[in-house]
């Protein structure tokens, strides 16, 4: 039921962990629902350094939390606000409608991560 | 490891099917000598299947399988006495073949209460008791859980009913072949019971019915079972099913003694090598093939895919697996808080499995559980 790429993004999960002295923190989703996602972020420059992951949840959750992070690297805070959860599954080569809307938090979790990023930024300028 | 889905059909079951579709095909209801042969195989498998649950053979009606026999059972009867009442007394936890044919049943205009279960799924008798009133026609409780494995005081549930007047079926679908399972010693009314999860083939199975029962057949058409199920009868599934059921009768006792062994190891190992972990259902009054665990921090489906990486399919009652996205109906009922009832994972043993299949099987969870722990944003840091 899953793609290939599902699969290998499951198995070999890319950026694991957390960021100690993050720039920005997103959490979505919760342990209620059975998905729960933190995305950490480091802004260099206007770009992403550095994203992180944790997630709680299916195979869909995990794979799609390591996609982002692969997707997001290097970009700038824009471009990384464009993505989108279809971005996210197109990107892995689709995901089983059913997942499409309750695992499918990676873009959730990356755009929250950026907005607790400006907030600090606003608030320290 | 997910022998609660099915079962491999014995080598000795599918040679017992062959000649029924190159040879012996003819019609049960056929007078001719084709005929004959399938009304002779159709006459010995039933009493083949009545001999093994203590029935006679006019008490067996061949279903296609547990479902049919569960729809059979309920709106067979539902229909019959609409006029007597409109009650049916069933379980929380039940099988979705009871439940959503009670719900069906409810949203026809009859009345069902579902009694609860305690934390360890076991239905309090007392419940059942409290429950029963003028109008109630029927009470359907599971022999033992298909998730969990909680046996249920059947016995106990019987005796009420008898004293009430009110007729008991329960769904043995996983309880057959796992332990005796006799409709005299249960005390039951009616009984059903599916092929595939005793080594048998799918696609065929059996209602109980106790002699007197009278209960409203569900389609229309020849006199086929006892005029309570039109529709030739398949042969090769029911010649199929009689041979898993004589095998599981030669087999029980060994069986049985085998799994638990099998069943306890791996439950105290898991409990033992992986902290906060913790066996779902009851310690003792369990099915000898199930081990039912929970981990907190982890989602039941990544557990799955990743025991399935390793070449071990087993079965979850997360969530995020099934269909319809909804927790398992079993894992709520028994009190689990929400934020738990996703890590869980079903094992259910059978007969090829061994002991090296028990410790590899824990081997590989404890480094799965670790390393889908050490990604959690919820588990506790070391």
């Amino acid at each position: 039921m899953y793609s290939e790429k599902v699969m290998d993004h499951f198995s070999n999960p890319r950026n694991v962990g957390e960021i100690e002295d993050a720039d920005g923190v997103g959490e979505v989703g919760n342990p209620v629902c059975g998905d729960m996602m933190t995305i950490y972020i480091k802004v260099e420059d206007g770009k992403l350094a550095d994203v992180k992951f944790k997630t709680f949840g299916c195979g869909a959750a995990i794979a799609t939390s390591s996609m982002i992070t692969e997707m997001a690297m290097g970009m700038t805070i824009e471009e990384a606000l464009e993505i989108t959860r279809d971005s996210v599954a197109d990107a892995l080569d689709g995901l089983p409608p059913v997942k499409l809307h309750c695992s499918n938090l990676a873009a959730d979790g990356l755009h929250a991560a950026i907005e607790d990023y400006l907030k600090k930024k606003e608030a320290g300028n | 490891m997910d022998h609660g889905a099915t079962t491999r059909p014995d080598p000795e079951v599918v040679n017992a099917m062959l000649p029924f579709f190159n040879e012996f095909f003819g019609n049960a209801s056929s007078l001719h000598n084709f005929g004959q042969e399938a009304a002779q195989a159709l006459v010995s498998s039933r009493k083949t299947v009545a001999d093994f649950l203590g029935a006679e053979p006019e008490e067996i009606i061949f279903t296609s399988g547990g479902t049919e026999s569960d729809n059979l059972a309920l709106k067979g009867i539902a229909y019959l006495k609409k006029n007597k009442g409109k009650h049916i007394i069933t379980s929380v936890i039940e099988h979705p073949a009871i439940l959503n044919t009670c719900k069906y049943l409810g949203d026809i205009g009859y009345r069902i209460t579902y009694v609860p279960v305690d934390d360890q799924g076991l239905i309090d008798p007392a419940d059942v008791e409290d429950a029963v009133t003028d109008d109630t026609i029927l009470i359907s409780i599971m022999h033992a859980n298909n998730e969990i494995g909680t046996i249920q005081p059947i016995k106990e549930i019987s005796a009420i009913a008898y004293e009430c007047g009110v007729l008991v079926h329960t769904d043995a679908v996983q309880s057959v072949g796992k332990m005796p399972v006799n409709v005299d010693d249960l005390g039951v009314d009616m009984l059903s019971i599916s092929a595939h999860k005793i080594y048998g083939p799918k696609g065929v199975g059996a209602l109980y019915v106790r002699k007197g029962t009278r209960l409203q057949g569900l389609s229309q058409g020849g006199s086929h079972e006892m005029k309570k199920r039109a529709g030739t009868e398949n042969i090769p599934g029911i010649v199929g099913m009689a041979k898993a059921v004589e095998l599981a009768e030669q087999r029980l006792e060994g069986d049985t003694k085998y799994l638990e062994n099998l069943r306890d190891t791996m439950i105290r190992k898991i409990l033992d090598s992986i902290p906060e972990s913790y066996l779902n259902g009851h310690p003792t009054k369990r099915l000898c093939n199930n081990v039912h665990v929970r981990f907190s921090y982890v989602e039941g489906e990544s557990l799955l895919m990743m025991l399935n990486m390793k070449g071990v399919a087993v079965s979850t009652g997360s969530a995020c697996s099934s269909k319809s996205l909804e927790p398992s109906h079993v894992l709520a009922a028994l009190g689990i808080m929400p934020e738990e009832i996703h890590g869980n994972l079903r094992i259910t043993l059978g007969r090829e499995n061994t002991m090296d299949d028990v410790d590899y099987v824990v081997e590989n969870l404890v480094d799965i559980v670790k390393k889908l722990r050490a990604m959690s944003p919820i588990a506790p840091k070391d």
